[in-house]
């Protein structure tokens, strides 16, 4: 199918997503005088992407296939509110060439590549074969099925191997497999999981490289046959499979090896008829690469290529759509500077990355530095269960490599993010990890390197938190207080026991004694430290305060039992105990707690089955991820307390196994 | 309003020496508060702490909110007596869900909490202080009862020549209790041990008792008196648990599972009481004094002889150090004037030298002019009497000095006295001494209160044994009436202390200098819980 280019200006945009990548699509839009409209879920309704489009439409629903997903709701709106094009983002129908057809055949213009250079490429087992034709290199892979000997196809292969969905992206449904038993479990996981995230469960086995790096090359090309490609990426830091920490140009690429990538990018892109933005991805080791996949959509981690190459790839992506060409060829292209992006996500880096979800209660990006924000967020938004728990993009770039790391992990340090449990402390530890700063980033990163998986408080920090909450809370006592608020805090003509607070700080329960003196300062106790605390400030969300003559400035919030403060050293979360304990949650022993909130997918076990240590007990299905409850030592189950469908809270007891002798 | 013009010299070295001394007075209080919060000792509180019971400070603490003031009354009774300086109970005033409340709390390491006549007439203050306040009443009970042992040693028959105290007159703690249930102001007990034979009349007479589990004990008879009277073999929790209180005999209200837990339901209790305060509260700017309070510390010498401008205090006590006087060219030995404490309005009589016959007239004109605007009266002493003389009587100082006690003693509206220097004979009447329905005196730490000075007390007594001798014709015996001065002047000083008048429950309290804003505050406060009303009934002026 030809892409038709009109010679209109586009008036109004529909953008077809959510989140981040649809305020950053809409940011360009306005500044190029079109106007956007977006659609929502009913979670979304106070997201600020909604907020902050001309016009939005409710896609009335909850779940990502009744919302943005729903090719029908999503063309439906489009001629709701008029609009003559549609970007579709990334993710949900952005790669889907039925919907890129479906828009162009409504008489709207499609923001993408043309449907079938998607076709072509969407499914990955086709791209390797068109691959091999243009001699472009390709790791050896297998199609397998219902039917198929895994054990021939895994030994055809080799081990380590990976099991991939044929129409994945973003890690979802993908395994590694190092021995034969476990190929088949794998298999089956893996097709449910490309089922349920995709709709179809095709998957393939491809072989695993243990140690190469993730190196992709952007391209854009118009409708005059003008192709050029935006130098490389390197996305090689990743858990679970996705990218968290990117950058460009990648330090393991020099001018030749980018040359050679570049082309075969090029040759790919040209092969296919693509045009608009789109990515060549490889796997690299030393010089050799070989083709992965081809994403035929504008990528999460586009910015860094922003920041090197000075284009708008948003703005390309739009005149091109309007069918503008391109006007500069590769040679006028060049690349200045260093940029790197970190993806913070609500997830627990120390419970194996494991999504989390909540109320995002403190959310101030650092403006001590140049840094770009791409977030879908602000204070108040909630991380919702069912949609990508990614809650913002924070991209630098600098001079030169050291720079960029170093500024960006300050501009995370210094941001003000709490509520929802996350990885921000965790990138912090990747981006100052000497590995990194030497370049030395394979797809191995985090196992190999080992960058801490979260922040731990000394002594001084959790002792200033302490004082910062202490004095902020005892400020609003006195504000609140409707008889003597004229007399000073905590005032004794005797000699009275101090006043206490007790805290939950770091999972150790710690109590500040504390008295006021007559100057105003504060006697505090912590343990067996005495502290001097001078007060310049006390405001309601924040404590100017000397600590044995340091001096520093921390914000400070309360949402309930919870103290959030944000003082030099970065964000400090705790808890303030009741001051009359109402009695305490007994634990249950032996119980097994949902490690997230989510969907019980399967029951494997029944009430009085003796289950062995590893034994697969549950599955739960969270964030598009299928995620097993195994048994940590064996017992009996004498309680099971869902059955498959259910949803289930984060903590919520799942099934109780009682310890018995094999 | 006009501000005070300051002329303290905070750089002369009388200045200096004041502020020296006054610093080692309050040394010496803070020495005498760290010993009063010792209770019965470390070995009594380790035995409470290994029952996981809470000294007493401990329970008080946490039953007010955080950071709120606490104010405590007569924290020094019984120094220098035979019991432990404080005297084994504590009354104050404390904000429990931002109301204000009496407490009284009896400290079960200090010989089990029993009563002796140091905390009889603390408790009874602490009843008053609710009742003309109208301020709910707490207490945290935990008796042995009557300190049976009584002040122990000596000869039992100048003891009982002594003893003029009589158990006929006993009980009226209980009819104090109920009388504040009448008038409104509601009555708490949390019931933290045993609590018997009169003691159980403590939770018997009020409106709220929460007992706590395993703890409390209250009963008409504990097991020994039972086994005497009636040959039950009684067991105490059967016989007065808490258990058996909340559950058969309906004397608790609320049963707790430990002393946090009652200290919480105490605060419940106290949060659903809906309390309104009856008085108009701060009308005023509150603003802090221009001078420091700091300064408060140089202003008065030790020498009551060496004389002070009684403005210097004000200025650092007052909003904003404003203070519009009333009369200043009349009777200036007595400084009238209006102004206010955080917000609260009130008319200040100060003394700047004897009260004289036109300065008792100007206060007691002041007086009536504050009633018939409804203002509280602070009287700041620095007295050392009516003026005496044959040319002051013809004036009429007594007729004069009488106006101004009618005035005083008439008055309706509140009244806090402070001695800030001396507060010798009559004139602490006038000035609204202890007797004379003060809400609350306080004495400074350098303060002397007495009926004359010592020096002036011996050398009267002198006078009148030589005249006796003369009288009957005898021979005056110099030396030993030498000797007889000295130690009277000696006596009659310690006991013209402002510690002693605290240790005998004769003031509320001493107060620092510097903390003459918060316990004046404090104090006020506390009266605008009652009606703040004056009044245009005096007795009969002589006129």
């Amino acid at each position: 199918m030809a892409h038709v280019a009109p010679d209109q200006p586009i008036r109004r945009l529909l953008i077809a997503n959510r989140g981040e990548i649809a305020r950053r699509i809409q940011r360009t839009a306005h500044e190029m005088g079109i106007g956007t409209v977006a659609v929502y879920a009913d979670g979304d309704a106070a997201a600020p992407f909604v907020c902050e489009a001309d016009l939005a439409i409710a896609l009335n629903g909850s779940l990502p296939a009744e919302t943005y997903l729903d090719a029908n709701k999503v063309l439906e709106a489009c001629t709701r509110s008029g609009v003559d094009a549609v970007h579709p983002g990334y993710g949900f129908l952005s790669e889907n060439a039925d919907f890129a057809r479906r828009v162009v055949g409504a008489g709207l213009r499609w923001v993408g590549p043309p449907a079938d250079a998607i076709a072509m490429v969407g499914d990955k087992l086709a791209a390797k074969a068109l691959m091999a034709e243009l001699n472009v290199p390709t790791l050896p892979a297998l199609e397998v099925g219902e039917g198929t000997d895994l054990d021939a196809a895994a030994d055809q292969i080799g081990f380590p191997l990976l099991v991939k969905a044929a129409a994945g992206g973003g890690g979802r449904g993908m395994r590694i497999v190092n021995a034969g038993e476990d190929i088949a479990e794998a298999v089956a996981s893996a097709r449910r999981e490309a089922l349920a995230a995709f709709g179809d469960a095709t998957v393939f086995l491809e072989r695993w490289l243990t140690q190469p790096r993730h190196v992709e090359v952007q391209i854009l090309g118009d409708n005059h046959g003008n192709l050029v490609h935006l130098f490389e990426r390197e996305c090689s830091i990743q858990r679970r499979h996705q990218k968290i920490i990117e950058e460009a140009p990648s330090p393991a690429v020099d001018a030749t090896l980018r040359a050679r990538m570049g082309d075969a990018a090029l040759a790919v892109a040209r092969n296919i008829g693509y045009t608009s933005a789109g990515t060549v991805e490889f796997l690299l080791d030393g010089s050799d690469f070989w083709f992965l996949e081809v994403n035929t959509r504008l990528q999460v981690e586009h910015p860094v290529t922003e920041a090197i190459a000075g284009l708008d790839i948003v703005r390309e992506q739009i005149r091109i759509a309007e069918g503008a060409p391109l006007g500069y060829a590769q040679e006028d292209l060049s690349l200045t500077g260093h940029a790197i992006e970190a993806r913070i996500y609500a997830e627990d880096p120390a419970n194996d990355f494991l999504p989390a979800s909540g109320c995002i209660l403190e959310w101030q990006p650092d403006d001590t530095t140049t840094a770009r924000f791409d977030s879908g967020i602000e204070s108040g938004s909630d991380i919702n269960v069912d949609f990508d728990p990614m809650i913002a993009k924070v991209i630098v770039s600098a001079p030169t490599r050291r720079e960029a790391a170093g500024r960006l992990a300050r501009t995370l340090e210094r941001t003000r993010l709490q509520g929802v449990t996350n990885n921000r402390d965790f990138l912090v530890a990747a981006l100052r990890a000497p590995a990194f700063l030497r370049g030395d980033t394979t797809t191995d990163f985090i196992e190999r390197v080992e960058p801490d998986r979260k922040r731990l408080l000394s002594a001084e920090e959790t002792h200033d938190a302490l004082i910062a909450a202490t004095i902020c809370g005892q400020a609003r006592r006195r504000a609140k207080a409707t008889v003597l608020q004229n007399v000073p805090s905590g005032w004794r003509n005797s000699l009275m026991p101090p006043q206490t607070v007790r805290y939950r700080i770091g999972g150790v329960e710690m109590q500040v004694d504390y008295r006021a003196c007559r100057d105003g300062a504060f006697d505090m106790t912590i343990g067996q430290v005495s502290h001097v605390v001078r007060v310049f400030k006390q405001e309601n969300d924040g404590v100017d305060i000397e600590v044995d003559g340091r001096r520093f400035y921390a914000e400070v919030s309360q949402h309930a039992g919870r103290w959030l403060l944000h003082g030099p050293g970065g964000d400090v979360d705790m808890v303030e105990l009741p001051r009359f304990p109402t009695g305490a949650l007994a634990t249950v022993a032996g119980g097994l707690v949902a490690p997230m909130p989510g969907n019980v997918t399967s029951v494997r076990i029944k009430t009085g089955d003796y289950v062995s240590q590893g034994q697969l007990l549950l599955t739960l299905e969270a964030m598009k991820m299928e995620h097993r409850i195994v048994a940590e030592r064996p017992g009996k189950v004498s309680r099971i307390l869902v059955q498959a469908g259910d949803q289930v809270d984060n903590g919520a007891l799942l099934a109780v196994l009682e310890e018995h002798e094999e | 309003m006009a501000v005070l013009e300051s002329r303290l010299d905070v750089r002369s070295d009388a200045y200096r020496e004041n502020r020296a001394r006054m610093l080692e007075a309050i040394a010496q209080l803070d020495a005498l508060y760290a010993e009063a919060a010792e209770g019965g000792g470390d070995e009594a509180m380790a035995r409470l702490r290994s029952r996981d019971k809470m000294p007493l400070r401990e329970r008080i603490s946490l039953v007010l909110d955080r950071d709120s003031p606490f104010l405590e009354i007569s924290p020094l009774a019984a120094w220098r007596s035979n019991y432990a300086v404080g005297s084994g109970f504590i009354v104050g005033i404390g904000v429990i869900q931002n109301t204000e409340c009496v407490i009284l709390g009896h400290d079960p390491s200090v010989r089990a909490g029993a009563f002796n006549q140091f905390n009889s007439k603390k408790l009874m203050r602490g009843l008053e202080i609710a009742r003309q306040n109208r301020l709910p009443y707490v207490q945290f009970v935990e008796s042995a009862g009557a300190d049976l042992r009584g002040e122990g040693g000596g000869d039992p028959e100048a003891s009982i020549r002594r003893e003029i105290t009589h158990f006929a007159e006993s009980g009226r703690l209980f009819y104090e209790i109920t009388e504040l249930s009448k008038l409104r102001i509601p009555t708490i007990s949390v019931v933290f041990g045993a609590s018997t034979a009169g003691g159980a009349y403590q939770p018997g007479m009020s409106d709220y008792n929460i007992f706590i589990k395993g703890q409390s004990q209250v009963a008409l008879g504990g097991p020994p008196l039972v086994k005497m009277a009636t040959g039950e073999d009684a067991d105490y929790e059967q016989l007065a648990g808490a258990d058996m209180h909340t559950r058969i005999s309906g004397l608790g209200d609320y049963l707790a599972q430990d002393e946090l837990d009652g200290i919480r339901m105490c605060r419940e209790v106290v949060a659903h009481l809906n309390w309104r305060k009856q008085g108009p509260g701060p009308t005023m700017p509150a603003d802090d004094p221009i001078y420091d309070p700091e300064e408060l510390l140089g202003i008065v010498n030790e020498n009551l002889r060496v004389p002070f401008d009684m403005r210097e205090v004000i200025a650092r006590v007052v909003d904003g150090s404003r203070f519009e006087e009333f009369k200043p060219l009349y009777g200036p030995t007595l400084i009238t004037g209006w102004t206010s404490v955080s917000g609260y309005p009130v008319g200040i009589l100060g003394n700047n030298g004897p009260l004289m016959s036109e300065s008792s007239e100007k206060g007691a004109q002041f007086i009536q002019l504050c009633n018939q605007i409804d203002v509280p009266m602070l009287f700041l002493h620095n007295i050392t009497g009516f003026i005496v003389g044959t040319d002051f009587e013809h004036q009429g100082i007594t007729k004069h000095g009488s106006k101004m006690i009618n005035a005083v003693a008439n008055s309706t509206v509140p009244h806090l006295s402070i001695i800030v220097g001396a507060s010798y004979g009559a004139g602490n009447y006038g000035m609204s001494g202890r007797a004379y329905e003060t809400r609350f005196s306080y004495t400074w730490p350098t303060a002397k209160i007495a009926v004359m000075g010592p020096k002036q007390m011996a050398g009267v007594m002198s006078i009148v044994q030589r005249a006796a001798a003369e009288r009957r014709g005898l021979e005056f015996d110099e030396a030993a009436n030498a000797q007889r001065a000295e130690i009277a002047e000696h006596w009659a000083e310690e006991r013209s202390k402002g510690l002693y008048a605290t240790s005998r429950v004769a003031d509320d309290g001493m107060i620092d200098p510097r903390d003459m804003r918060a316990v004046t505050t404090i104090s006020l406060s506390a009266c605008h819980n009652n009606k703040v009303q004056g009044t245009k009934e005096f007795g009969t002026w002589r006129m």
